[in-house]
């Protein structure tokens, strides 16, 4: 089991910045996200867009942020446990908490700070009658090991640049690779697309344009995939394995069920010290709503300075605490 | 002021009033109107979850630029008449519009 002070849900900016401002209490964090990468959105949506609202940073790109913060926590030896959803809170006899995620991961903290931004990434899935029943059982959403597609017929559906690479990737990997798409041109990234036309120029993937998967079949596992086309015309492919690649999309996810006070798919929080209505867990960042809220990253960085005064007393229960500044004392790492 | 109509997810459909002069894009608009509009990226063109189905008045609209039809490219439920209503700043011409709110929901 991983033991730290503070375990912090979601490795956003506020987050990875909340790092930064316990560690100036000597308190220590683990920070857990859904994205396999640090960031948040600001990595995940938009990372080469300028954002013009950081104090101090007259423009600077939402990645470079990001690399930043990376920078200024680095004192602070933070942990990250990533692409593991956390699934639930576990309350000690003590008060702390154990905080277990969708992987099996533990965490044992004393306090947990949520800085979940929208809420967890999942895939969209399309509405295909029986989709879910197929999960694991030939349907996936995202391509987790290219291996397990050796020598198997694969049916990728999708216009966006994952669907293009994972198509040129597994082009070579798999027995067939079909590409299935409701347009006939893709935008997104000029090299890919003409990678993709050249394939299938070529014979060596299956590429079915302006057509939309109607239903699947299979016994157990996933075995046929219907495809109708704007033109009414409906064909029936073999399959082994669906990949559905639409993007991600935030839900809120398993924190709904907390106990947390939520409001319009926010948590509620005292602004005295962005605590929620559960001791020990606080909310900061895009996730939490109070009266005036601001969806701003520096709204979130101000929540996660205040929010730490406030949870030293859970992590250092026979110690007063002090404020002190950097310019004075410095920023002595662990 | 102008008039747009607007259908929510579940069919329910009004007429919401709204101002051409203080620079808003119909996602905000939308959003201020309480219906619910993730708007992930805040306006950008980047996430598609403010995608709108154009019932009438596609031609009151101007025409989608390339980081639009990009995102629109990625949704699986996207359609010629589908917009990201992000990108589609309130304006006079659009008095009449009519909407289908089509994106992710929370």
């Amino acid at each position: 089991m991983i033991k730290t002070d503070i375990c912090i849900i979601g490795a956003g900016p506020v987050g990875l910045f909340t790092v930064f401002e316990a560690g100036l209490l000597k308190m220590r964090c683990h920070l857990i996200d859904a994205l396999p990468q640090i960031g948040g959105q600001l990595s995940e949506i938009y990372p080469q867009k300028p954002i013009y609202d950081i104090p101090g940073y007259p423009e600077i790109k939402a990645q470079e942020l990001v690399d930043n913060l990376m920078d200024q926590i680095k004192p602070f030896d933070p942990t990250f446990t990533l692409g593991e959803r956390v699934e639930n809170l576990e309350k000690q006899e003590d008060g702390s908490y154990i905080v277990k995620t969708s992987d099996g991961t533990q965490v044992h903290c004393q306090v947990v700070a949520i800085a979940g931004g929208l809420g967890c990434f999942e895939p969209r899935k399309p509405e295909i009658e029986g989709l879910e029943d197929f999960e694991g059982k030939g349907v996936a959403y995202m391509v987790k090991n290219p291996e397990t597609y050796r020598d198997k017929k694969v049916i990728l559906a999708g216009g966006g640049d994952s669907a293009l690479d994972w198509t040129i990737y597994l082009a070579d990997v798999a027995e067939r690779v079909t590409l299935i798409h409701r347009g006939d041109t893709f935008r997104g990234a000029p090299d890919s697309a003409e990678k993709v036309f050249e394939l299938a120029k070529e014979g060596r993937i299956n590429l079915i344009l302006q057509s939309n998967i109607s239903s699947i079949s299979g016994n157990g596992h996933l075995k046929n995939v219907s495809v109708l086309g704007k033109d009414k015309e409906s064909r029936e492919l073999e399959a082994d394995y669906l990949i559905p690649l639409f993007g991600l999309s935030p839900k809120l996810g398993p924190l709904a069920n907390w106990g947390l006070n939520i409001d319009k798919n926010a948590i509620e929080v005292n602004t005295f010290d962005y605590s929620t209505n559960v001791e020990r867990i606080y909310a900061i960042g895009d996730i939490n709503t109070y009266p005036g809220k601001l969806k701003l990253i520096l709204c979130g960085f101000h929540e996660a300075a205040l929010m730490v005064q406030s949870a030293f007393k859970y992590v250092y229960p026979d110690q007063k605490l002090s404020f002190k500044y950097t310019t004075v004392y410095g920023v002595n790492a662990f | 002021m102008i008039t747009i109509t607007v259908e929510d997810r579940n069919g329910e459909t009004r007429d919401i009033e709204l101002p051409t002069d203080v620079n808003l894009n119909l996602m905000e608009a939308l959003k201020a109107s309480e219906y619910n509009i993730l708007a992930t990226c805040g306006g950008m063109a980047l996430c598609a979850t403010c995608h709108v189905q154009v019932l009438e008045g596609m031609e009151k609209l101007s025409p989608a630029e390339d980081a639009e039809l990009d995102m629109l490219d990625t949704l699986f439920d996207a359609d010629a008449d589908s917009r990201l209503a992000c990108q589609l700043r309130i304006n006079e011409a659009m008095d009449g519009l009519k909407v289908k709110i089509r994106g992710d929901e929370h």
